[in-house]
């Protein structure tokens, strides 16, 4: 449970860190290492290189922006969650980051890290790519914006080239009268989640992302489908899959039940702000 | 083949320590190892137990999920931080033995840094609370009631503390 010997770099600028990678195709980018390091002490991944994040100075900026918020790569997940800014622009996220692991990993963990990590059980992949969010990254031809229909490209792999740091996020902004709900089974309250599933409902536009189905986070859209056929509607564009956690099986029945109670509580959320606002 | 070798200066409980550590010396087995500080355990090493958990600038978090290498800029609280100067007991740690919230012992450094942190931000948590403080920590023999009795027991003495130090007045 120990990691592989590894060469360790410091940056304390972007440039640096992206001139640093250019020259090391074996090297890795280290955040919060609250999903690296406990890869790298299972060996499930042995990089020749780290190159730590951390001294980067500005990079855990959170700013309002015209039409959403934008998150610095290392802002921890629980800055994030406790932004009066990210909740009122925003409030899908710090929804669906109560959900992500406990406490005292949020303390460390990064929002920008999860999204890259692009693991299909996290919540913040399936958020941003419900909201139609994006990724800044920079590289050695410079910034370009993923967004997250072009971001999620396999299990635990992200479009992001190998030389590429990511700066930041940018969620966009909940429309005024749209809702938003996020719900999820775990075994256990932070552990992952066995499905979870984040709605947003727009006049008739009703969409939801799931986490844990499939391999990759998936957005369906069950606009104009009866509240009754939601979860059949939904499984029809979904194929859950068995793994040690839970069969197929079972994962279809929470998709059944999870759709329809997210879709509900999203259209309740907007008409209670709809109330508050008036 | 000769691993490279970092200097790392620690802050840890206030002291400052050099030691020299490859990249890959997690931050939990510098404490334990190189420091000798091993009231600091180590359970599962992948950051799910939380008994390796310490304060980190005053936030807990995992030991066994950071290197020592990235850990220079910050103060480091253990659970050997947490005892009066004179060597008496913090109200959590007075709490724990009041409440029998230990018994083999393992996990109870991360549970007394996590709470010690929660305590701080919240001082009068409510039961659900007091139970959502510990949700990340993992004990194996004791059972939770009595670390949740405890949680509960640390903020009443935390507030005879405070009341006492400033002479009553609310
Ligand atoms: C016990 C436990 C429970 C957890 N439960 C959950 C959960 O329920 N839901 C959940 O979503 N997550 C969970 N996590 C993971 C946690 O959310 C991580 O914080 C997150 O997945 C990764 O963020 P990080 O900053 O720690 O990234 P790191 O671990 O540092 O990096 C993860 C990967 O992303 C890459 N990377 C990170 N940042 C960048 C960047 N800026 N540019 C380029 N590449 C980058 C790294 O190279 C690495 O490949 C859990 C973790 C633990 C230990
Ligand atoms: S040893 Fe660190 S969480 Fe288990
Ligand atoms: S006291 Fe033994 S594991 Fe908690």
């Amino acid at each position: 449970m120990k990691p592989a010997p590894f060469d360790y770099r410091r940056p304390g600028s972007i440039a640096e860190a992206v001139q640093i990678l250019a020259g090391e195709p074996n090297a890795k980018v280290l955040a919060g290492g609250q999903s690296l390091v406990p890869l790298l002490s299972m060996r499930l991944a042995a990089p020749a290189m780290l190159v730590d994040i951390n001294a980067i100075p500005g990079l855990d900026a959170i700013e309002v922006e015209d039409g959403g918020v934008r998150i610095g790569a290392l802002a921890r997940h629980a800055a994030v969650l406790a932004s009066p800014d990210v909740r009122r622009v925003q409030p899908l996220v710090p929804m669906a980051l109560a959900h992500v692991a406990h406490a005292t990993i949020r303390n460390r963990g990064t929002t920008v890290g999860s999204l890259i990590h692009a693991d299909a059980a996290a919540e913040m992949p399936v958020v941003l790519s419900l909201l139609g969010g994006s990724v800044d990254v920079d590289g050695p031809s410079g910034r370009r914006t993923i967004p997250a229909s072009e971001l999620y490209v396999g299990p635990l792999e992200s479009s992001l080239h190998h030389d590429e740091i990511a700066v930041s996020a940018f969620f966009p902004a909940l429309a005024p009268g749209a809702g938003v709900a996020f719900q999820e089974l775990a075994r256990r309250h932070g552990d992952y989640a066995l499905v979870g599933a984040a709605a947003l409902v727009e006049g008739e536009s009703v969409e939801v992302g799931y986490l844990s189905v499939s391999d990759v986070p998936t957005v369906v859209d069950l606009s104009g489908v009866d509240d009754a056929d939601l979860g059949e509607a939904a499984l029809a564009q979904l194929e859950p899959a068995d793994d040690i956690h839970a069969t197929a099986a079972y994962r279809a029945q929470l998709v059944r039940v999870l759709t329809g109670k997210v879709v509900r509580s999203a259209r309740e959320w907007a008409d209670q702000h709809a109330e508050g606002a008036r | 083949m000769s691993e490279e070798l970092h200097d790392v200066r620690l802050t840890v409980n206030g002291a400052s320590h050099e030691i020299r550590v490859p990249a890959r010396r997690l931050l939990s087995d510098a404490l334990r190892h190189d420091l000798r500080l091993t009231g600091t355990h180590v359970g599962c090493e992948h950051g799910v137990c939380g008994a390796c958990t310490v304060l980190v600038d005053g936030e807990p978090m995992r030991a066994c999920l950071m290197f020592a290498v990235s850990a220079v800029d910050h103060e480091i609280t253990t659970v050997e931080g947490l005892t009066h100067a004179d060597g008496s007991l913090s109200p959590v740690q007075q709490a724990f033995a009041e409440c029998h919230g230990l018994q083999c012992g393992f996990c109870t450094p991360g549970f007394l840094t996590t709470i010690t942190a929660g305590l701080r931000d919240n001082p009068q948590p409510t039961h659900e609370e007091a139970r959502d403080m510990i949700a990340g920590n993992l004990c194996r023999c004791t059972g939770y009631q009595n670390i949740v009795k405890a949680v509960e027991r640390a903020a009443e003495l935390g507030s005879e503390a405070r009341t006492s130090t400033t002479g009553g007045a609310s």
